[in-house]
């Protein structure tokens, strides 16, 4: 990796600054937003996170936020679910809702033409949506259906096994679709409750981009949210990934075996974090380079394709990672992942491959900012994380400011060969549940 | 090559836009001296610039018994040219910061990279040099043919809905190549040798066989200057003709199956009909299947078969239709019916039709009609947001026989169409000769073990 690469690494410019500018607006009635005004194309993009989300589901009520979530759409204030999708269409709005187990999520594009009637909409939506019985009904066949489905994918199979080995008696433990049993027994005050307490406004974190002054956005928020609740309830307790090193196999009739592994993370808020961002990138993170991706797909053939990822949760941290491989295949591409994973905490990784990797994490970040959607979920997301309104500008400095030490010390520390576990989900070959 | 190289270093100073910053969502083309035709789209909205190459050859340009060469050679394009080793294609992408990738239609194969405006020179010099210099002596390239494999097995053994629809498909079209699954059938797929690559690539790699379109914070002048540059001594491939496909005959017979899998959760009936396709010039028939497909199966809350049957009656779980008009030859208008736990696919299927009869019968509701057209003029307005999905929307267009004005044209022809265009199209499109009906279904045995507790005694049936 030749005379190209390091001619060009030579005449690397800066790039043309982001032009990334944003605004607080606090409204009236003391609702916060991220603001990036952008007035080129007639519409605006929002991002709502409601912190809490499924976590908060009670276990006998598991699901009860991701089914309240779906019926957000489905009926709400003067109109019923068909009347309100009409009156959608007509603003040509765009509504998404979304539940996770940290957050639930609300995505609004609207045109400038159309921004009080699809404020009005979303507004019903969001505070006094119907539960009427037929849709509650509808939704819940449509959930199970989905549980039905879930059951013989082998990636949620995946999922779902290493969550409970991991999160013992925690909602991460969980899928937050609930159960056939949980979701067949929730009533509609359930999701009323569940309503309450996941759609509260002093827990929303908002961004917004696109054709919209300040001074149009403070009382379209007062508007939008300002008749919700306040939280009143308890938060939810972290815990520490439980899982040991070993396999698990669980038999389902594929060609491939979906493999799944992981083991305990770090959170966002350690300081060394960027360190560990840096070498997930270069064990498995990223694109074509990563040495997990050369080793198992360029070297060998053994996959379309690899990953890791960092998974740093409100109250757990994992890194996880994930394959599919021909049966006769997967004993030997979990043997090589092992070895890969006790090759870089042994000896971390090289000076050229930290280098690499800064310059395609720096030079990737502001790529990130092209479109009013995308900008609008990133200023609500670094909400969402505590970051400070000027953390873009600093972020890339965090990153050149890892050292070749600090990798190592994390490599050591995080990664931990005879921790990691796989889920293995198919029929492999000379592999069986084990620890290591 | 290596003196183009030396001018990659000459090419890292900028070259943003300077005069054009009022030109957000202006198209340019132009057409170099080797037939390479290009096609510009400004943004200058942050400094970002998506290039992408689009060859016009896809699955369906295959000679026989090659199923899976396009795809296959694809792949290969990212190993070794007489300039760059195999991977340095994609680190050098990444030493950007940027992000590169490749796909493969029955129509088309495009490439793509998303970097800093400033690095377009380089996209281009690298791209140029794997259009005609790819190196096919290595050894190594036949690992990639198990990576293909193996995504075979990942997106289509894996996945009992991806195996109906090669089955389904393998029956619409009698003749065409359509009927050959883009990844390959998987004995062929084992079968490929380098030298089928070779003969594919030197074909239809060439500038005379592709469209070079570049969006985002660029002024066209300079992406002409930085094309003739880099694509520009390329020489094109003499004698290439516009590709002609085996012809469909007269379909004369519906055709059925079933597709039984133990992975299966839930059963659907599909339906799909021979459609016809965009044709340059010709794009009104294509523009009421669009808004057909809306009328018929686009909302679960608001489409006929949506209301009536998730809705209404409550007896499907998930309903809808679909057409893609941008195809190079014809294409297909389907539907798609779930039924809910408990009600057999035989009923679903004269739901179906029931909904059809409807449509054709009692027509369409005006104002259904009217906000379809809204939200068509307002996916224009949030379509600007994405440069990758204006940049690819020409992309698909072009390699499907239409052109620029074709596709400036488009959201007019879809806000022009009439009620008595709907039905017309309507009644051409649902032949039952031209049609498969396939059932994706579960042996019995498991039906009963994982049907809701409700509905065990009807769909033991």
């Amino acid at each position: 990796m030749t005379r190209l690469i390091l001619t060009l690494v030579a005449c690397l410019l800066p790039l043309k600054a982001l032009a990334i500018e944003i605004q607080e607006v606090t409204s009236p009635g003391g609702i916060t937003a991220w603001l990036v005004e952008e007035e080129s194309i007639p519409f605006v993009s929002m991002d709502i996170l409601f912190e809490g989300g499924a976590n908060e589901d009670a276990p006998a009520r598991r699901g009860a936020t991701n089914m309240m979530m779906g019926l957000l759409e489905e009926g709400a204030g003067e109109r019923d679910n068909r009347e309100f999708a009409e009156a959608v269409e007509a603003a040509a709005a765009r509504l998404s809702f979304e539940t996770n187990n940290d957050t639930v999520g609300v995505g609004f594009t609207f045109l400038t033409e159309n921004r009080e009637e699809s404020v009005a909409l979303l507004r019903d939506a969001l505070v006094s949506p119907r539960f009427d019985a037929p849709a509650v009904e509808r939704v819940r066949d449509q959930v199970l259906a989905g549980l039905a489905s879930d059951a013989r994918d082998p990636r949620e199979i995946a999922s779902r096994t290493l969550a409970a080995l991991s999160f013992p008696g925690h909602p991460y433990g969980t899928p937050l679709e609930g159960t056939p049993e949980t979701v067949a027994a929730l009533s509609i005050e359930d999701l009323r409750h569940a309503h309450q307490r996941a759609l509260t406004r002093d827990r929303a974190v908002i961004g917004v981009t696109g054709d919209i002054t300040p001074e149009e956005l403070g009382p379209l928020l007062d508007r939008l949210l300002g008749d919700l609740p306040t939280f009143d309830g308890e938060p939810v307790s972290d815990i520490d990934p439980a899982t040991e090193g070993g396999v698990t196999v669980v038999d389902f009739p594929s060609p491939q075996s979906v493999v799944l592994f992981g083991h305990e993370g770090i959170d966002f808020d350690d300081p060394d974090y960027f360190a560990a961002y840096i070498l997930n990138h270069i064990l498995g993170g990223g694109g074509f380079g990563s040495r997990l991706t050369e080793e198992l797909r360029v070297d060998r053939g053994l996959t379309y394709g690899i990953g890791t990822s960092l998974v740093p949760r409100d109250h757990a941290a994992q890194i996880l990672g994930q394959f599919a491989s021909s049966n006769d295949k997967t004993a030997e591409a979990v043997e090589l992942v092992r070895e890969e994973w006790t090759r870089m905490a042994e000896e971390g990784a090289t000076e050229a491959e930290i280098d690499a990797a800064k310059t395609y994490i720096t030079g990737a970040y502001p790529l990130r900012f092209d479109g009013n959607s995308r900008i609008a979920a990133i200023l609500a997301g670094m909400q969402s994380n505590d970051l400070p309104i000027d953390y873009i500008d600093t972020r890339n400095d965090k990153v050149m400011a890892v050292t070749p030490e600090d990798i190592a010390r994390v490599a050591e520390t995080l990664l931990d060969p005879e921790a990691l576990h796989f889920v293995v989900v198919g029929k492999p070959e000379d592999l069986e549940t084990k620890a290591f | 090559m290596r003196q183009t190289f030396l001018a990659a270093a000459l090419a890292c100073v900028p070259v943003m836009a300077t005069a054009a910053e009022e030109q957000t969502g202006a198209v340019t083309t132009f057409t170099l001296d080797n037939g390479l035709d290009a096609i510009v789209i400004e943004d200058h909205r942050a400094p970002v610039a998506v290039h992408m190459m689009w060859y016009d050859v896809g699955a369906a340009d295959e000679p026989p018994g090659k199923s899976g060469i396009a795809h296959f050679l694809e792949h290969l394009m990212f190993k070794a040219t007489d300039d760059m080793e195999a991977g340095e294609f994609s680190r050098v992408v990444e030493a950007q910061g940027g992000s590169d990738n490749a796909f493969t239609s029955q129509d088309y194969t495009g490439y793509f990279q998303r970097v800093a405006a400033d690095r377009l020179g380089l996209m281009m010099e690298m791209e140029a040099d794997r259009m005609r210099d790819l190196q096919f002596d290595d050894a190594d390239m036949l690992t990639e043919l198990d990576v293909v494999l193996e995504e075979r097995a990942q997106r289509t053994d894996s996945d009992p809905g991806a195996l109906f629809s090669e089955m389904r498909n393998a029956s619409q079209y009698l003749n065409h190549p359509y009927r050959i699954p883009i990844i390959g059938w998987q004995h062929e797929l084992e079968a490929l040798t380098l030298q089928d690559a070779l003969d594919f690539y030197r074909t239809y790699y060439a500038p005379n066989n592709a469209t070079l379109i570049v969006a985002g914070d660029v002024d066209p002048q300079e992406v002409r200057a930085l094309a003739e540059t880099h694509y520009g001594p390329l020489d094109p491939t003499p004698g290439l003709e516009p590709r002609t496909r085996p012809a469909e005959p007269p379909q004369r017979a519906p055709r059925r199956l079933t597709f039984t899998d133990e992975r299966v959760s839930n059963p659907y009936v599909m339906r799909t009909y021979l459609a016809p396709e965009r044709d340059a010039g010709a794009q009104q028939e294509a523009a009421a299947l669009t808004v057909l497909a809306q009328i018929l199966g686009g909302s679960s809350a608001t489409s006929l078969m949506g209301r009536t049957l998730e809705q209404d009656e409550g007896t499907a779980l998930y309903t809808t239709a679909f057409y893609d008009g941008t195809s190079y030859d014809d294409t297909t208008f389907g539907l798609v019916v779930m039924p809910v736990p408990g009600r057999t696919l035989e009923e679903a299927e004269a739901d179906m039709d029931r909904m059809i009869e409807t449509l054709l019968t009692e027509g369409l509701d005006p104002a259904q009609l009217e906000r379809i057209k809204t939200q068509v003029r307002a996916s224009e307005i949030y379509a600007r947001d994405s440069l990758q999905g204006l940049a690819r929307r020409y992309g698909v267009a072009v390699t499907s026989g239409l052109n620029v004005a074709d596709v400036d044209e488009w959201p007019d022809l879809l806000d022009n169409v009439t009620e008595a265009d709907v039905r017309e199209a309507a009644r051409a499109v649902f032949d039952p000769n031209r049609s498969v009906t396939g059932y994706l279904t579960r042996p019995e045995p498991a039906a009963v073990a994982e049907a809701a507790p409700e509905s065990e005694i009807e769909a033991t049936e």
